[in-house]
């Protein structure tokens, strides 16, 4: 397991990676697994602005679909296009390589988010 | 709780992720549906199947009680060949598609696993007099060994020469010392074999398999890569393509459909349908982007509702998001189409199935 010591969670199962008012943010390995093999993410544009809790996109697997929610508000930066062509990347490297999107101007992590202790009884894993 | 077949240890061993389908725990994937449904496209997969329920039916009018449960033509079949076939209502709805083995004097009839205790009664308020219908699905255990490298990996471990089976055929051989049904059949679209054993050596078999397969990376498969490759292949799935609101004509299975060969239950309403104008245009989609269109996901044309999607997947094959689905009859072929997936509109276009065929002498 990567270290997670740095990243909160949300109980719908995003991450987000704080660093200063940059936030990277994606979903969790629990979620992943959950999905089974990702073959679709659809993401924001970049500039588009986030509220904290709102749909940001959504992905789908083979099994179901389902929406992604932004565990912070703020300006979207960036988003990993490399899952255009490669969203089997959430499954497989779901804390790194598998990053959806990067905000700017991100608030302060909320205290509703989660640590990782707090995260782990969530899923019970 | 949910039913296990003999082989949910090993599938526990392998560190499957199992899911409740048609009342047994059985294996949705072992490493991911990818992995596993390219595994059966180029080298070779094996599935536990032993969900799926077998009928037995022997007696001096076994075979006039098959001809009489199912629309096809069992009398084209000789001992120890295959026919797949639907049994219809008196509606002509399908009740269940079903594969049915002649054997020298009996028949099994191969039912799936959700359908077993409706298909049981079914038969057994069927049948003619002289006929016995005897559930023999416990005791029987189903592997398949699908893919180019499968029939090979069965000669392995065997006298038999499978590659000398013709498809829809089986015989009765030793494999791996254990006795089995050896057909040459399956629900993926590649070549391959189908081995009904004995329920108590059903894991003895499956190590042998396993074994054996190393050496051409064999793969187990579960359910989600099952789904997969049979929506590929353009094969119909019960209970979402077809049931019992839908006749043959409807899921484009009207060439199982044999009028001519005398009376069976449904044969007076599916006389009455037109062949080439059925009450449903069964299609395969190509659906445009990588999202997924599922089953009840709307199909229009223009603004109008015309039709419902019954199955759709991502393809791993051709790696493009591909569907069925049940439309008007007055759609024209070629027509423009739009599935509403989740509130987003995908263009589809209507092609004829299978989306995939085995490149021919594999």
């Amino acid at each position: 397991m990567p270290d997670l010591s740095a990243y909160r969670f949300t109980a719908s199962h995003e991450w987000v990676r704080l660093d200063g008012g940059d936030a990277r943010i994606g979903i969790t390995d629990f979620a992943q697994a959950q999905l089974g093999d990702v073959i679709f993410v659809e993401l924001p544009e970049v500039g588009a602005a986030l509220d904290a809790g709102a749909k940001f996109g959504s992905i789908e697997s083979v099994k179901a679909a389902s929406d992604l929610y932004a565990p912070v508000g703020g300006t979207v930066a960036e988003v990993n296009a490399a899952l255009a062509d490669k969203p089997e990347l959430v499954n497989s490297d779901p804390y790194g390589d598998g990053w959806m999107i990067r905000v700017e101007g991100a608030g302060p992590a909320s205290p509703e988010l989660l640590d990782e202790a707090a995260y782990a009884k969530v899923t019970g894993v | 709780m949910a039913a296990r077949t003999p082989l949910y240890g090993r599938h526990i061993a392998a560190g499957a992720r199992m899911v409740e389908f048609a009342g047994f725990d059985m294996p949705l994937q072992y490493s991911t549906i990818r992995d596993e449904h390219l595994a059966v496209r180029n080298r070779v997969g094996l599935f536990d199947l032993s969900h799926m329920g077998e009928v037995r039916l022997a007696g001096p009018t076994a075979e006039a009680s098959v001809q009489r449960l199912i629309a096809n033509d069992i009398a084209r079949v000789g001992a120890g060949g295959a026919q797949y076939a639907v049994m219809c209502d008196d509606a002509g709805g399908i009740v269940d598609d079903v594969v049915v083995y002649r054997d020298e004097d009996s028949f099994m009839v191969v039912v799936n696993a959700a359908c077993r205790d409706k298909d049981l009664a079914w038969m057994r308020s069927h049948v003619a007099t002289g006929t016995d219908v005897e559930d023999v699905s416990d005791s029987t255990a189903l592997l398949a060994v699908q893919g180019p490298d499968a029939i090979a990996l069965v000669e392995r471990l065997s006298t038999v020469q499978a590659s000398t089976i013709p498809s829809f055929h089986c015989l009765f051989a030793d494999v791996a010392g254990m006795t089995a049904r050896v057909s040459r059949t399956g629900y993926t679209g590649e070549d391959g074999l189908e081995l009904y054993v004995r329920d108590d050596v059903a894991p003895a078999l499956w190590d042998a398999l396993v074994a054996a397969g190393s050496a051409v990376q064999l793969r187990p498969c579960g359910l989600g890569a099952r789904d997969t490759l049979r929506l590929e292949a353009g094969l119909r799935l019960y209970g979402q393509d077809m049931d019992e609101g839908v006749d043959p004509f409807s899921c484009g299975l009207g060439w199982t459909v044999k009028l001519q060969k005398g009376d069976f239950i449904g044969a007076g309403a599916l006389r009455r349908i037109d062949p080439t104008h059925p009450p449903h245009r069964f299609t395969g989609l190509r659906v445009a982007g990588r999202a997924i269109a599922r089953h009840g996901h709307s199909v229009r044309s223009g603004d109008t509702v015309v039709g419902a999607v019954t199955s759709g997947t991502y393809s791993f094959t051709l790696d493009r998001s591909i569907a069925t689905a049940s439309l008007s009859p007055d759609v024209a072929a070629g027509a423009p189409l739009s599935i509403d997936i989740r509130g987003t509109a995908a263009e589809a276009e209507m092609v004829s199935l299978p989306f995939y065929r085995r490149p021919k002498g594999a």
